[in-house]
């Protein structure tokens, strides 16, 4: 039986191309694999071959013919001894009719323009443990540990690696006595090789573990960053939902002190943007510590963004057997009514101080801490911004594309009418970050900026 | 540039299979080799789009790696996947609507030609970004050894992706936790379209894993059966708890990198020659006609049903529906289970 061969798509992006040269006549026997003609592509000149054996019937397209669309019959192959004659030069091209889903967005998410008077969100105010509930006091550092400690206990399938945290007991302590309790199995020195490990990690949680990857710092992860975003974070999707990462990824992000600009960013911004991660930068020990367990046991790639500075810092926490703080629920440390400042992270230590000088002067600041990034608690944002109709955002990262400009624009399409003066973004300098004290200190936020904006914003 | 000889080769001269194993080979491989001839075929009309990197050539390497597997071991690949599923059993018409992007497609058409994934068969991915696979391959064998349940990962990857950083990291690693992982370094001889003397002047990419300690050897992988002896030998070293284990398996591929690789990196003489001479293919071929384990009938049968699940699986491949638009937004984020805060 007669087939038409027709002009191939060579490319991803070819549509028509020229037919530069038949390799054979109308009559040759050709057997699969054979070249037949020579086609011009947009990126290259291709070799045609054939797919099946048989016997050229008919040439439909003369050699040197430009523009010729894809998929329009070229030729006519047949059996040895069949008439091919009547075959026809096909005139319209005829690309093929792929039904597309373009143009019927009718299924996008909540980023739709939304009423500009809305209601203000519903929140969820319920407190993180019950009222009464016996407090200690305790270091973020402790925290962490405890609630590697706690989950380890609950789960047989989690476990810690990295560089030093097992035998030197983690290289800023998070980790210290961990190895003693669940031995080498489950608390593994790395060799220094983020990129191998972090994948080995990702490997591990295809294969029903649930890991903890412990970076010194997040900017070593950097050479990893390539397994946490393309095999940890896309691949639930690409799989059609069957197999994904369920695995925290640890440490300390941001600036420390003095230890200049490879050692000081802050990857909030970067790590928000992906979706497949999830994203959580505590402030205090008590998230610190709820929210490690909750990032533990969710079934998706967790990025939990620590602080050094903030490591040595205590605060109470719940004296509880078991206790979670959910993502997505963000924390108000100081109602007021004036101004609404969002910040997360250490963030959180100049917000709560500018909220501090602030009221002495008569401003009552609310202090909303995100707590996670992604999912991100918009509606206690945006509640608090129809309330006080201003906001100041505060963190330490790059002022381009940082979590404050996507705050604004979140703001902006969502509360739009409510604002009474431009959401100002405090960030670190649009620099990389210097050695020297006094320019380390410039290169951050800082209280005084926080209280300027909030003066800005308050016209006063 | 022909694979090099190799010790594996000889030892192939007695084979290790029955008749009824040799006829599966055949069948497996002919089914590779049809369906990535089918596939270049849709793209060719426009149903499979972007990149599509097709297998034609290397057939023997993972059928002959198959032959060594027992049930509950993983695989794990790059993007030059379509031989691996269905090597492993995946469903011909489950891969080629992945292909066309449809709903039927082992990742409901998101994830396509180099994403796709398979729990049930044990099948990782698919996975794009050159030597990703490799560290993600020991990390499943982490997984296996961490819960003692015996089972070895197959860790594919090309001569390309054997240059990278990852692999020297991943290599020290499985040596030093003795993960029971295989290496099998597919050399098809081009990296794209840099040859492998273009690209590295220490070209026994085996060799290298001496400088960890591990064990491995080169294999001709135009012959099913070399591959498979060589895949027992790698098998027992990691069953028996000796750590990972390299193979690298000489083979070659007769297409572009991809579909739109016009190959002008090496001549046609060199491509029809290995196709003439060595394929691995027509070897299993005249094995079984030389050795009176089938008849040309036989094997006309064969084809012809393998040609049949081919067209089964293109016409599927046509039919199924694109994903329903709500695909879009599902499959980002597994569901937590509920919390007890």
């Amino acid at each position: 039986m007669a087939t038409e061969i027709l002009m191939p798509a060579l490319s991803p992006t070819m549509e028509e191309g020229t037919l530069a040269k038949w390799l054979v006549k109308e009559g040759d026997t050709v057997s699969a694999g054979d070249i037949i003609a020579e086609i011009e592509t947009d990126k290259a000149t291709m070799e045609f071959e054939a797919v099946d054996e048989g016997v050229i019937g008919k040439i439909l397209v003369a050699e040197g013919t430009e523009g010729v669309k894809v998929n329009t019959p070229i030729a006519v192959i047949g059996e040895a001894g069949e008439d091919m004659s009547k075959a026809e030069a096909a005139s319209a091209p005829a690309p093929v009719a792929l039904e597309t889903s373009e143009g019927k967005a009718d299924a996008a998410p909540a980023t739709a323009a939304v009423p500009a008077q809305a209601a203000a969100p519903r929140t969820d105010r319920t407190p993180d443990w019950p009222e009464g509930t016996a407090m200690k006091t305790q270091t973020v550092r402790e925290a962490l540990r405890d609630a590697m400690a706690e989950e380890m206990r609950r789960d047989d399938s989690v476990f810690v690696m990295g560089e030093e945290v097992a035998e030197y007991q983690g290289a800023y302590k998070v980790t210290q006595g961990l190895l003693d309790e669940f031995g080498a199995k489950r608390v593994i020195d790395t060799p220094i090789t983020e990129h191998g490990f972090a994948g080995l990690g990702v490997g591990a949680a295809f294969g029903g573990l649930r890991p903890i990857v412990e970076f010194m710092t997040f900017n070593f992860a950097m050479q990893a960053i390539d397994h946490i975003i393309n095999s940890a974070a896309k691949t639930l999707y690409m799989s059609g939902g069957q197999m994904g990462a369920p695995m925290v990824f640890r440490g300390p992000n941001g600036a420390a002190a003095r230890v200049g600009a490879q050692h000081s960013q802050d990857y909030a911004a970067w790590y928000s943007s992906i979706p497949g991660l999830k994203v959580v930068q505590p402030y205090s020990a008590a998230d610190a510590k709820g929210l490690l367990k909750t990032a533990i046991r969710d079934p998706n790639p967790v990025i939990f963004l620590e602080n050094e500075i903030l490591y040595g810092r205590s605060f109470e926490v719940p004296d509880l057997e078991d206790f979670t703080i959910p993502f997505g629920k963000a924390k108000i440390w100081r109602e007021g009514t004036d101004v609404t400042i969002v910040s997360f992270g250490i963030g959180m230590t100049y917000a709560l101080a500018a909220a501090e000088e602030l009221a002495k002067e008569g401003i009552e600041a609310e202090v909303i801490d995100l707590r996670t990034l992604r999912p991100i608690d918009y509606d206690t944002v945006i509640a608090s911004v129809m309330k006080t109709n201003r906001c100041v955002t505060v963190e330490e990262g790059f002022p381009v594309c940082s979590m404050g400009n996507h705050l604004s624009a979140y703001i902006m399409t969502h509360a739009f009418d409510y604002l009474d003066a431009p959401v100002l973004n405090c960030t670190g300098k649009d620099v990389p970050m210097p050695y020297a004290a006094n320019l380390e200190k410039h290169a951050l936020t800082s209280v005084p900026e926080v209280v300027a904006a909030v003066k800005s914003v308050t016209y006063r | 540039m022909p694979p090099r000889k190799t010790a594996a080769k000889a030892a192939a001269a007695t084979p290790n299979v029955s008749a009824d194993e040799l006829k599966t080979y055949y069948r497996e491989m002919l089914l590779i080799r049809r369906f990535e001839e089918k596939a270049g075929q849709l793209y060719g009309m426009g149903l499979i789009g972007g990149f599509c990197h097709l297998y034609i050539g290397q057939e023997a390497v993972v059928v002959g790696l198959e032959a060594a597997a027992e049930e509950g071991d993983k695989r794990v690949t790059s993007y030059r996947d379509h031989g691996h599923m269905l090597a492993c059993g995946m469903d011909p018409k489950g891969v080629m609507a992945e292909l066309t992007g449809r709903e039927g497609g082992y990742s409901k058409g998101k994830g396509g030609s180099m994403h796709m994934f398979s729990k049930e068969k044990h099948f990782y991915g698919g996975h794009g970004i050159v030597a990703a696979q490799v560290p993600i391959g020991a990390g499943l064998a982490f997984a296996d050894k961490y819960q003692g349940n015996g089972r070895v990962t197959f860790t594919y990857f090309g001569d390309g992706a054997a240059n990278q950083g990852q692999v020297a990291e991943t290599y020290n690693m499985a040596q030093l936790w003795d993960l029971p992982v295989i290496f099998v370094i597919e050399n098809n001889q081009y990296a794209m379209g840099t040859s492998v003397k273009r690209a590295t002047k220490s070209p026994d990419f085996w060799e290298r894993g001496a400088a960890y300690g591990i064990a491995g050897e080169a294999v001709d992988g135009m012959d099913v059966l070399a591959v498979k002896a060589a895949g027992e030998k790698a098998v027992a070293h990691c069953r028996a708890g000796k750590g990972p284990y390299i193979l690298e398996v000489m083979t070659y591929r007769y297409r572009g990198h991809s579909m739109s690789d016009p190959a002008k990196y090496r001549t046609r003489e060199e491509v029809q020659e290995m196709r003439e001479k060595r394929d691995a293919i027509e070897h299993v071929r005249q094995m079984l006609l030389t050795g009176g384990h089938a008849s040309e009938d036989d094997l006309k049968r064969i084809d012809k049903e393998i040609k049949e699940i081919v067209n089964e699986a293109a016409e599927f491949s046509k039919e199924s529906p694109e994903p329903h638009l709500d695909e879009l937004w599902t499959d980002i984020y597994a569901d937590a289970a509920p919390q007890n805060a």
